[in-house]
């Protein structure tokens, strides 16, 4: 019993260990946006007594960020309408239907998931801009569909497979088209999928950096994780605007994140948790 | 004959909703893939593709000036591989299985656990540099406070500390994501076993060395396989904290950086080496492919069936 009680005692300490770890640095990032930068330089680990939004303020007004904000919000709100409308329509037919070479396109949908993007780079490059679509956010949204359709696909097309064929025959006879089948009959019911879909999909294409880095030029086209990047060389020692960015930048994936904590784990693992 | 027209409309109907999802994955996924692997075996002079080129780009990828950096960056990768599966496994298990025997205060502690998967790496990058800044960070600030001097280094500036150091940051980003994978595979086994085995008297620790852990298997291979694809493809945190060149003085060079500035050209050089950097990059796909295949096969061949 002791001995239950001490091993007891140890895991939870352990998690508490955890906790002060994994919360140290984000308390600390919110704590150094709220203090003046001289302030802070002056005496680093101080708690801000009265919070000095001015830094907010600054980050928002001054530069580009309110643009590169909504320029995230247009890349990951493009793509994810891409990928949750094709998502759909494949995953229902690779779900539903059987047909002649139904096993081929299954494959070739799983091969896409294991194609890293970033070896591709030069060609899907080159290929941008021969097509007119290097330095648009519609070329963005349209490579970063492409990386998610394949997992959208494979995770739908399960879920549609999990539903009783007798709801499609029932729907039949009282004479559904197929379009009204899938908007109205099935696609209510595998609204938990589309949910994991949009959340694994979202995350990645939000705090991505790379291909804007690669396929974005412009300034006015940069999204918020690439124009970070600029943003602290910008503001290099102005601790206080740099962290109020940071803060920004994460606030509404976190935000999001204490909401749907639930939503946004099972997200995550889907493809490495079997379930 | 009804039949007949709802297989007609199906046909359609599969034909109109699969062609643009395939579409989309055909022409930014599959061909510029496919075309990397072309690259590689021509001569290429900046974005301009000249002759064919055979093995050449790969025989200069095994000769100076690329070879020394070449291995250089392949022994980081492989380092931190090693260092990611041992500590981070270990780790996740650790706190996967604290979360299993938790009672109460399982929600917070679960989103605790998992909240730095969510962060963006840029993020949680210029976060630890800040932490780890010699002169305003915390970190640094707590060892000088507890007399530890010595300790306090300039971790992210010195070439000594840099590629331990970023570990420790990935290890920070990524923990929860195993924990939760094994708080998974722990949840799955069947509590049969564990009763049967207390009933006969088995200590805890009993259970979870010869229950549990053999039993965790599958989910160890998950992990295993996700670590070494992400060890490989190491790219978004030594770029932000150290450029293309990996600095300080290439102490956090990877192959992914490598082929970065090979494609692109480095900050200091300019010029990109496109045919090099294709067979650079055809190289590491190679490595991952053939060490994801054979790595699952092998592991999963070990799994024992609960």
């Amino acid at each position: 019993m002791i001995k239950i009680l001490a091993s007891r005692t140890f895991f939870k300490a352990v998690l508490i260990f955890n906790s002060i770890i994994v919360l140290a640095p984000v308390l600390f990032l919110i704590n150094s946006s709220l203090r003046e930068t001289n302030d802070f330089a002056r005496t680093p680990m101080k708690l801000a007594r009265s919070p000095y939004w001015q830094n907010y303020k600054d980050v928002w007004a001054g530069g580009n960020f309110p643009i590169y904000f909504k320029n995230s919000l247009i890349v990951t709100g493009g793509s994810l309408i891409v990928i949750l409308a094709l998502g759909l329509g494949a995953g229902f037919v690779l779900g539903r239907y059987q047909f002649k070479g139904h096993g081929l396109i299954l494959g070739f949908v799983l091969s896409g998931m294991l194609v890293p993007a970033k070896l591709a780079i030069i060609p899907l490059f080159i290929q941008l801009k021969w097509m007119h679509l290097l330095d648009s956010h519609l070329g963005l949204i349209l490579v970063y569909s492409s990386g998610a359709l394949p997992a959208a696909i494979f995770i739908l097309s399960g879920f549609f497979r999990s539903l009783p064929t007798d709801l499609d025959n029932a729907a039949r006879v009282d004479g559904a088209s197929e379009f009204q089948l899938l908007m109205k009959v099935l696609m209510p019911l595998v609204r938990p999928g589309l949910a994991i879909v949009a959340i694994y999909s979202a995350i990645p294409i939000w705090n991505d950096f790379f291909l804007p880095l690669v396929f974005l030029q412009s300034p006015e086209k940069k999204t918020i994780m690439q124009g970070l990047t600029a943003f602290f060389g910008e503001y290099a020692s102005q601790w206080g605007i740099i962290f109020a960015g940071l803060t920004i930048a994460a606030l509404p994936l976190v935000t999001l994140y204490l909401i749907l904590s639930e939503q946004f784990i099972k997200g995550l693992t889907a493809g490495a948790v079997k379930g | 004959m009804a039949r007949a027209g709802i297989k007609r409309e199906q046909n359609k109907y599969a034909a109109l909703l699969l062609t643009p999802a395939l579409a989309v994955i055909i022409i930014f996924t599959s061909i510029p893939a496919l075309t990397t692997l072309s690259y590689a075996f021509f001569r290429w002079k900046g974005f301009q593709r000249l002759g064919f080129a055979g093995i050449e780009n790969f025989q200069r990828l095994f000769n100076d000036p690329f070879k020394s950096y070449f291995y250089m960056a392949l022994r980081h990768n492989v380092l931190v591989f090693i260092a990611i599966l041992v500590i981070q496994t270990s780790l996740g298990i650790l706190v996967g299985y604290a979360l299993f025997k938790l009672k109460r205060g399982h929600r917070y502690f679960r989103t605790v656990v998992f909240l730095p998967v969510i962060f963006s790496l840029v993020i949680v990058a210029y976060m630890w540099q800040a932490m780890l800044d010699p002169f305003y960070g915390p970190v640094n600030y707590l060892l000088h406070s507890i007399h530890w001097d010595g300790l306090a280094k300039t971790w992210l500036g010195s070439t000594s500390t840099a590629l331990p150091t970023l570990v420790f940051i990935n290890l920070w980003r990524w923990v929860g994501f195993p924990a939760i994978i094994f708080l998974a595979g722990f949840n799955s086994i069947n509590t049969e076993f564990i009763e049967a085995a207390r009933i006969d008297g088995a200590s805890e620790g009993q259970i979870f060395r010869k229950i549990l852990l053999p039993l965790l298997a599958p989910s160890m291979t998950i992990v295993t396989i996700l670590t070494f694809i992400g060890a490989f493809e190491w790219f978004d945190l030594p770029y932000v904290l150290g450029g293309t060149n990996g600095n300080p003085a290439g102490a956090i060079d990877t192959l992914a950086l490598m082929f970065y500035r090979l494609s692109f050209g480095s900050v200091d050089s300019g010029a990109n080496e496109i045919g090099v950097g294709s067979a650079l990059g055809v190289l590491i796909f190679t490595i991952v492919g053939v060490g994801a295949t054979f790595g699952s096969r092998y592991l999963r061949s070990r799994e024992v069936e609960a």
